[in-house]
C-alpha cells in the first residue's frame, strides 16, 4: 500500500517533573546535579516504617496545570500503589495515581501549517519520581553490558504530573507542535523548569497505524522516556514508517515498548524486562484521599496568568498578526511581554513584529543573547520602526541602523542624524537630480520612449547614486515617471 | 514484693518518692530479665546499654524534680517492629539481621521524652504475621503461665515480658488482634486504640490500613499511662487523626453507672470453649453488678471478617513487603543477576507464613481478580464498618471474649494455617472497622491459663473503655495474679 495511504495515530505521555522547592511526600530539596545520594532521607529511601507526607505545593502546580489544559479538577481523588521491581525504586512501589486522577478530561489547542487543531487531554495525574541508575562498567553504558550498576536516589520522590494525550495526534509535525505548546504553557505557569538536559520533561509516544479512513486502530508500539523534542519527531517518523514496512510485508505489528537510538537513529525493541507487568494497582493506604475545596479550586483558576493560546488570539485581534506570528510571539512568556510592550508604543504593529522576529531574533541567535541581556527597550526599537514608516531611511539603512541599536544601544534617531541617513524627499531636490541624470542619458531615455519601460530602473539607480543613496527611491521613481510621462 | 513486680503507676511514685533510682530500678528489671530470658525468650536484642544510659539521664531529670512524666526512669520493652535508632530491628525476619534504623518511631520518640527506659526488643511473629509468635526467625517466645505454651502472637514477646515482670509494660502493634490476643493469654491488658490514634511513623508495616500500636501493661491504669504519651496526632503520619487526647486516668476513674453494654450473639458461637464462656459470662455479669446496663446486638457481617481480612491484610503486605529485595539494606543473596538476586534473597530471608500471606496478597492484587477479592473485601469492609456504627448508636462499649480458647501448645496450629488464623475471629473485626478495643484478665482455666475479655469501643472514645476495663478490674484480682514460669 502506498505510504500515503496509511493514517499515523499518536498519543503522548508527557512527564513533567514540578519545581517545588521540597521532594512530594518528604522535606528533601529537588535541586539537580547534586553529588548522588546527598539528598535523600528515610522516607524518599522508603526505608522500613517510613511514611509519606503529601506536599501541598505539588498539589496546587498539579491543579494549575489540569486549569490550563482546560481539565475537570477532581473534587474528590487519591493515590494508588503502582507496584513492580526496580532497583530505582526503593519502595518496590510508584505512588501514582490510577482510578482517580486529580485532572481529566482536558483539552490543548496547537497551530500547524494546516491551522489550529484540538488535542483532547485524557488526564493529568501527580506521582512520585524515581532515582537513577548509573551502569557501571562494560562497554556501552547500557545494562546489558554493565559489570554492575550504582543506585543515586536524589531524584527519587521529586514530584511528577503526567500529562496523557487523547490518541488524536495524526503526525509527528502535530506531535512536536502539542509539545511545543505544552512545554509553552508549563513555562508560563510556573510550574517547571521544563529542563529537558536535567530530564525535567520527557515523553512517551504511543504510535500506531491504520488504513486512511477507517476507524479501528491499529496495533500500537509505545517509544518511550526521550528527552528532546527533536527525538520525539524523529522517533515517530521512523515508527511510522517501520510499521507500514511491517504491514507491507503482511506481517503484524506487535504491541510492545521501544526505545529511540539516538545513534543509530532508529527506535529499539526493549528488552523483556520491560514486557507486560501487571502493576497490581491499589489505593494507597498511607495517605488520605485529596479532597479539595472548590474555593481553592477556583482561586487556583483565577490566579493563572493569561496562557499562550489567549494571548495569541488576543495578538490576532489586537496588533493585526497573522497566527503564525502571534503563535511565534507568544511562544515564550517573556517575549509576549516584551513584544505587546512595544507593540503599543507604534503605530505599526506588525512593523514591529517583524523586527521582533526577524533581525532582532537573529542576532540574538546568533550572538546568543536573552532579552534581559538587550542594551535597548521596546521604545528605541518603536523608533527605528517609525523612522522607517516616515520613510527617513530606507530599509537598506535600516539594517544598519538597527544593528547600532543592537550592538549599542544607541538610539535610532541618533544613529541616523550622527550617520546624515535622511531620506531626501524634498520633491524639488529630487528633481533636480533627475533633471541631470535624464540630460546625461538621452539614449536611456529615447529607449523608455521607445517602449523599453524596464529601463526606468537603471535611471532610478542613477537618481540613486548621484543622491548618495539618500533620495527616497519611492518618490525617484514617481518623478522619473511623471518627467517621462509628460 | 520484689521492685519489678510493681507496676508502672506504683513505681512512677517510688521513683519520684527517690525510694529507688532508675539506675537501680533497671539494673534489678535487668538483672531479673536475664534471669527469666533462657526459659521465657520474650527479647530478639536486649538492649542493656541503652537501658543504663537512658536509666542515667532518668535519675537527673528524677533529681531536679521537673519534667516528670509516670513513665520517667521506668522500663520497658519495645516490639521488634518499631524502628530504634541505631538499635537493630528485625521484625523477627532473618530479611532485616543487623538492620539498624537510622531514626526513631514517632511513638519511641515520645517514649524517649517522657523519660522511659528501653530494656530490649521483643520477639515477634516475622513481619507481625501469626497468632503464637512462632514464625519469628530468631526463637520460639514461651507463655511464663506454661512455658509448653505459646505466648500468643505476633506481640507475643511483648506480652511475655510484662507478664513475667521483664519489663514494666511494653509496646505491641495490632493488625488483627496481635496485641489483644497475646494479652489475653500471657493475663494482661492489652490496647489497640482506634485506628489514627497513634502515630505509625516508624512501625514497620504489615497491613497499612490495619496496624495500630498500643500499650500492653499490667493493669489498666498503666495503660491509661502509656496512652498519655503515645496518643495524638503526628505530622509524618498523614493516617494519624488530629482529635483531642483527653487525660486517660481521668476518664479511666469515671463512674460506669449506666453504661451500655452490647453482648453481640455473634461472639458466643456454640462449641466454643465452656470455661471461655463463662469467664465472659461472669465478667458481663460484674460489670451489670457494677451499674451499667446490657443489652444484647447484633454484628451481622462479623462473620465474614476474617475471610475480608486475609483478603485486604496480605495484599496490603505483599506490596509493603515488595522494598526487601537485597538492594540497600538487610539480606542479599548474590546472584547472576537483578531478578535472581531478588528471588535468592526473598526465598532466604522470609520464613514461609510470610510467603504465603506475600502470595496470598499478590494473587488478590492482580488483574483479573481484583474485583473479585480486593474490591469485594472493601465492600465487606464498609458493611462491618457499618454494623459497629450502628451497634454504637444504642450501646456505649461492646464486650466479646478476646479469644476462643485459652494459650494452645507449640506447633498445635502450625500445620494447618487456617486453625491458627480462628485464634483472631473475636479481635479482627475491629481492626477492620478500626475502632479501639482492649483485653483485660477476666479469668484463669482450670489447668491456670489467663482468659482475656475483650471490650470494644466507639472511636476515639479509648476514655470510655477504660472506664469499663477500670471498674472492672478494680472490682476483681485477676490483674493481681502472677505467672509461675511452670513447665505444663
Amino acid at each position: 500500500m502506498p505510504f500515503e495511504d496509511y493514517e499515523p495515530v499518536i498519543g503522548l505521555e508527557v512527564h513533567c517533573e514540578l519545581k517545588t522547592a521540597t521532594k512530594l511526600f518528604c522535606g528533601c530539596p529537588t535541586t539537580f546535579g547534586n553529588e548522588a545520594n546527598t539528598q535523600v532521607c528515610p522516607v524518599c529511601l522508603g526505608l522500613p516504617g517510613t511514611l509519606p507526607v503529601m506536599n501541598g505545593k505539588a498539589v496546587e502546580f498539579a491543579v494549575k496545570i489540569g486549569h490550563s489544559l482546560n481539565c475537570t479538577i477532581a473534587s474528590y481523588s487519591k493515590m494508588d500503589r503502582k507496584n513492580y521491581y526496580y532497583p530505582d525504586l526503593p519502595k518496590a512501589y510508584q505512588v501514582s495515581q490510577y482510578d482517580k486522577p486529580l485532572n481529566y478530561g482536558g483539552y490543548l489547542d496547537i497551530v500547524t501549517k494546516e491551522g489550529t487543531k484540538r488535542i483532547g487531554v485524557t488526564r493529568a495525574h501527580l506521582e512520585e519520581d524515581a532515582g537513577k541508575l548509573v551502569h557501571a562498567g562494560g562497554k556501552s553504558g547500557r545494562l546489558d553490558s554493565s559489570d554492575y550498576s550504582l543506585a543515586d536516589y536524589n531524584r527519587g520522590g521529586i514530584p511528577l504530573v503526567e500529562i496523557v494525550s487523547e490518541p488524536d495526534i495524526r503526525s509527528s509535525d502535530e506531535a512536536h507542535a502539542y509539545l511545543t505548546a505544552l512545554k509553552s504553557i508549563l513555562l508560563y505557569i510556573d510550574v517547571s523548569d521544563c529542563n529537558m538536559e536535567e530530564g525535567s520533561l520527557r515523553c512517551d509516544a504511543n504510535v500506531s497505524i491504520r488504513k486512511k479512513g477507517t476507524e479501528k486502530f491499529g496495533t500500537r508500539t509505545e517509544i518511550k522516556n526521550m528527552n528532546s523534542f527533536k527525538f520525539v519527531k524523529q522517533a515517530i517518523e521512523y515508527e511510522i514508517k517501520r510499521q507500514a514496512g511491517v504491514l507491507d510485508k503482511g506481517e503484524r505489528v506487535i504491541q510492545e515498548s521501544r526505545l529511540w537510538d539516538v545513534t543509530e537513529n532508529k527506535t529499539k525493541s526493549m528488552r523483556s524486562k520491560e514486557e507486560a507487568h501487571d502493576y497490581r494497582y491499589f489505593p494507597e493506604p498511607d495517605l488520605v484521599p485529596i479532597i479539595l475545596d472548590p474555593a481553592y479550586v477556583q482561586k487556583l483558576k483565577v490566579e493563572l496568568p493569561e496562557l499562550p493560546g489567549a494571548k495569541r488570539a488576543r495578538f490576532e485581534t489586537d496588533f493585526g498578526l497573522t497566527p503564525y506570528d502571534a503563535g511565534v510571539l507568544t511562544s515564550e512568556q517573556e517575549l509576549g511581554k516584551w513584544f505587546e510592550v512595544g507593540a503599543k508604543l507604534t503605530k505599526n504593529p506588525k512593523g514591529f513584529a517583524n523586527w521582533v522576529m526577524g533581525d532582532m531574533a537573529a542576532q540574538m541567535k546568533e550572538q546568543e543573547k536573552e532579552l534581559k541581556d538587550l542594551k535597548f527597550d521596546q521604545k528605541k526599537l518603536a523608533e527605528l520602526v517609525d523612522i522607517i514608516d516616515a520613510g527617513t531611511i530606507n530599509s537598506k539603512q535600516a539594517k544598519e541602523v538597527f544593528l547600532e541599536l543592537f550592538n549599542e544601544g544607541v538610539s535610532p534617531a541618533e544613529v541616523v542624524k550622527s550617520k546624515g541617513m535622511a531620506q531626501v524627499s524634498d520633491p524639488k531636490a529630487i528633481e533636480a537630480v533627475v533633471g541631470k541624470v535624464l540630460d546625461e542619458n538621452p539614449n536611456v531615455v529615447v529607449d523608455y520612449m521607445g517602449g523599453k519601460q524596464g529601463v526606468i530602473g537603471f535611471l532610478v539607480g542613477k537618481v540613486m547614486q548621484a543622491s548618495q543613496g539618500k533620495a527616497n527611491p519611492k518618490m525617484v521613481n514617481e518623478i522619473i515617471k511623471k518627467k517621462l510621462d509628460s | 514484693m520484689e521492685l519489678y513486680q510493681k507496676t508502672i503507676h506504683e513505681i512512677a511514685s517510688d521513683l519520684k518518692a527517690k525510694k529507688v533510682s532508675s539506675v537501680e530500678l533497671t539494673k534489678a528489671t535487668m538483672a531479673h530479665l536475664k534471669a527469666v530470658e533462657p526459659k521465657v525468650q520474650s527479647f530478639i536484642t536486649v538492649t542493656e546499654e541503652v537501658a543504663l544510659a537512658q536509666a542515667a539521664e532518668a535519675d537527673k531529670r528524677l533529681a531536679s524534680g521537673s519534667n516528670l512524666t509516670p513513665l520517667t526512669g521506668v522500663p520497658l520493652g519495645i516490639k521488634d517492629l518499631l524502628c530504634t535508632k541505631g538499635v537493630q530491628t528485625t521484625c523477627a525476619s532473618k530479611m532485616l539481621e543487623g538492620f539498624k534504623p537510622p531514626y526513631n518511631a514517632t511513638v519511641v520518640e515520645r517514649l524517649n521524652a517522657a523519660g522511659a527506659i528501653m530494656v530490649g526488643k521483643t520477639n515477634m511473629d516475622e513481619f507481625a504475621m501469626g497468632s503464637s509468635t512462632e514464625t519469628s526467625y530468631y526463637q520460639k517466645t514461651k507463655n511464663p503461665w506454661n512455658l509448653s505454651c505459646v505466648p500468643g502472637g505476633s506481640s507475643g514477646g511483648s506480652a511475655s515480658c510484662v507478664s513475667a515482670d521483664q519489663a514494666f509494660g511494653s509496646l505491641g502493634s495490632d493488625t488483627g488482634g496481635s496485641i489483644r490476643q497475646p494479652a489475653a493469654l500471657c493475663g494482661i491488658v492489652g490496647l489497640k486504640p482506634t485506628y489514627g490514634r497513634v502515630s505509625r511513623y516508624g512501625l514497620i508495616a504489615f497491613a497499612s490500613s490495619l496496624d495500630q500500636i498500643g500499650p500492653m501493661t499490667k493493669d489498666v491504669e498503666d495503660c491509661a499511662l502509656m496512652m498519655n504519651v503515645i496518643a495524638g496526632h503526628d505530622e509524618k503520619d498523614s493516617t494519624s487523626a488530629n482529635v483531642a487526647v483527653p487525660d486517660y486516668t481521668v476518664e479511666m476513674k469515671k463512674s460506669i453507672k449506666g453504661l451500655k453494654i452490647g453482648i453481640p450473639k455473634e461472639f458466643f458461637p456454640e462449641g466454643m470453649n465452656p470455661e471461655v464462656t463463662e469467664a465472659t459470662k461472669k465478667a458481663i455479669e460484674q460489670l451489670k453488678s457494677l451499674g451499667s446496663e446490657v443489652h444484647e446486638i447484633s454484628l451481622p457481617h462479623s462473620p465474614y471478617s476474617l475471610a475480608a481480612y486475609y483478603v485486604l491484610a496480605p495484599s496490603e503486605a505483599s506490596s509493603n513487603l515488595a522494598r526487601y529485595d537485597g538492594v540497600r539494606y538487610g539480606l542479599r543473596v548474590p546472584g547472576e543477576n537483578i531478578v535472581e538476586m531478588y528471588s535468592k534473597t526473598r526465598a532466604a530471608g522470609f520464613g514461609p507464613e510470610v510467603k504465603r500471606r506475600i502470595m496470598l496478597g499478590t494473587y488478590a492484587l492482580s488483574s483479573g481478580y481484583y474485583d473479585a477479592y480486593y474490591l469485594k473485601a472493601l465492600k465487606v469492609r464498609r458493611l462491618i464498618k457499618q454494623d459497629y456504627d450502628q451497634a454504637f448508636e444504642k450501646v456505649d462499649v461492646i464486650v466479646t471474649p478476646t479469644v476462643p480458647n485459652p494459650a494452645f501448645k507449640f506447633g498445635e496450629k502450625t500445620d494447618n494455617p487456617l486453625t491458627m488464623y480462628l485464634e483472631d475471629i473475636f479481635t479482627i473485626s475491629i481492626n477492620i472497622a478500626g475502632v479501639p478495643a482492649l483485653s483485660l484478665p477476666c479469668g484463669l482455666s482450670k489447668t491456670d491459663l489467663p482468659i482475656g475479655l475483650q471490650i470494644i469501643g466507639k472511636p476515639f472514645d479509648e476514655g470510655t473503655l477504660l472506664k469499663a476495663a477500670y471498674a472492672y478490674e478494680q472490682s476483681t484480682d485477676w490483674h493481681r495474679r502472677k505467672p509461675t514460669l511452670k513447665e505444663s
